[in-house]
């Protein structure tokens, strides 16, 4: 079969995106009104209200700043208009946008109220539309591509089925020279040493156990009984009974290639391959950090059906549920329950992922995409001073 | 109707020649339903090897859940995809459902 090919926005800096968006992205909570006020003005444009960015302080700030920034510069990206309430922060997110070389401007509000802030910002949003409006699709290489994966509402369908399916592309994106990124870490638990021994090499190695141990620490100093939580209500009655059995399905999606790098939350690999990334398994903060660290795409295997989106990332879901494939269809991007009745065998079914993946590349709208659904959730790592 | 009536009513009808289990891994103590599998005998095929072989349940299995392939004793570990999936929470004979309610967690013990 001729390699299919598949096209993209090439942005500035050498990075490609296969969706357009001219973004309205607020730096605080304060400023999720205005920007969406913009976005009703000049429809087209993508405002991205979320619930956070005042009084955070160490760690935490630097991860919102990293999210927020990484959100703007991402390739699905064309341009970036970004409002905060004061000009120090905001200017600080503009110039991370900035340094992709793609247009970005910031307004604040102090000393201007809403209103004036509207006409301002609206007015710079209307010309960047028109400017993306003239940008081209082109032919672009896969190995251009950051693809993450994550799966969400699990079964024990989707380690027999949809996870094993994704493990199909993760090999072949990979051997085409693609970056992958996947995570859960605490969703690790019970196969973690099948991760580690993946490791590329010992620092690597090291680097993963100590982002695993310490996930591990903080979930067990809280104390909490995690029962009912993990697994969740819906992976109990999916089947699953374990933590443990939840992350070998988990891992079955994460193919056969060595594990490149050890990344910190909303970091974008500098290394080609598959990437583990330290990062919650909820399915809103997970594919947040994984556009803010550049990925495009996302695959999601799920099995009692997650019906989560992304504003920026297209999010293809996969189930092997028979049950799930027919009473909710409209989150179901592709069928694999024939895996379950041995009716193909993994490698079609890996095919027709493939085909999925470059009709979606390609600008083909996602279950999730024409839903509407556009989770953006910041991971709050405690709470604000 | 309500929701929960509704849902009730759905039911998953594979062809004839499915299998109604698959084992993930050849030494594992669990197969999984891959349909709703009432009490009787049934194909159960091992992903990694395409062996078939039949299996009884001696209860209803709903699609997704586990079913016992070997007698374990009470605290004995229960392996699935080849590694230590959990232990027992008491004894599970040949053929019964395994679940939350007879294993649970041999990493999280404040967990199931």
């Amino acid at each position: 079969m001729a390699e299919q090919h598949v096209t993209g926005y090439r942005r500035p800096g050498g990075r490609a995106g296969i969706r357009n968006h001219v973004v309205i992205l607020p730096v605080d909570d304060l400023s999720n009104a205005v920007c969406e006020s913009v976005a009703r003005t000049i429809p087209g444009t993508l405002a991205l209200p979320h619930a956070y960015g005042r009084l955070q302080y160490g760690e935490d700030l630097e991860l919102t700043f990293r999210t927020l920034a990484g959100m703007g510069a991402n390739p699905n990206v064309a341009a970036a208009v970004v409002i905060g309430i004061e000009p120090n922060w905001t200017n600080r997110i503009v110039e991370e946008i900035a340094r992709s070389g793609k247009p970005v401007e910031g307004f604040s509000i102090e000393r201007f109220g809403d209103l004036k802030t509207l006409a301002a910002a609206a007015r710079v949003a209307q010309h960047m539309l028109q400017e993306a409006s003239e940008l081209q699709r082109e032919p672009i290489e896969r190995e251009e591509l950051t693809i993450s994966i994550k799966c969400g509402e699990s079964d024990t369908t989707t380690g027999l089925g949809s996870c094993p399916t994704v493990s199909q592309a993760v090999d072949r994106h990979v051997n085409s020279g693609g970056t992958i990124i996947f995570g859960e870490t605490s969703e690790l638990t019970g196969g973690e040493h099948l991760i580690a021994a993946r490791c590329a090499d010992e620092q690597v190695r090291r680097r993963f156990q100590a982002m695993y141990d310490a996930y591990i620490a903080e979930i067990e100093s809280s104390g909490a009984n995690l029962l009912g939580s993990q697994p969740t209500q819906g992976n109990i009655r999916g089947g699953l009974s374990t933590i443990e059995e939840k992350a070998m399905g988990n891992i079955a999606k994460t193919g056969t290639v060595p594990v490149v790098a050890a990344l910190e939350p909303a970091v974008v690999p500098t290394r080609k391959g598959l990437n583990f990334m330290d990062s919650s398994s909820a399915a809103g903060e997970f594919i947040t950090l994984m556009a803010a660290a550049g990925a495009v795409l996302h695959l999601f295997p799920t099995g009692q059906g997650n019906i989560v989106g992304n504003p920026l990332v297209p999010v293809i879901k996969i189930t092997a549920n028979p049950l799930t494939a027919r009473t909710m269809a409209e989150h179901i991007d592709l069928d694999v329950s024939g895996l379950l009745w041995r009716e193909y065998n993994l490698h079609e079914a890996g095919d027709r992922l493939m085909a999925l993946i470059d009709r979606t590349i390609n600008g083909r709208l996602t279950c999730a995409e024409s839903l509407g659904h556009r989770e953006f959730i910041i991971t709050k790592l405690y709470r604000s001073a | 109707m309500s929701q929960s009536e509704a849902q009730a009513g759905e039911q998953v009808w594979a062809a004839a020649s499915a299998p109604k289990f698959l084992i993930h891994n050849e030494g594992d103590a669990v197969a999984v339903a891959v349909q709703d599998v009432a009490p009787g005998e049934g194909e159960a095929v091992y992903m990694d090897s395409d062996r078939a072989v039949t299996i009884r349940a001696t209860e209803a299995i709903p699609l997704g859940h586990k079913v016992a392939l070997v007698d374990l004793e009470e605290g004995d570990e229960v392996i699935e995809y080849g590694v230590r999936i959990g232990v027992t929470r008491q004894p599970i004979q040949a053929g019964q459902h395994v679940h939350v309610h007879n294993i649970r967690s041999a990493r999280w013990q404040n967990s199931m």
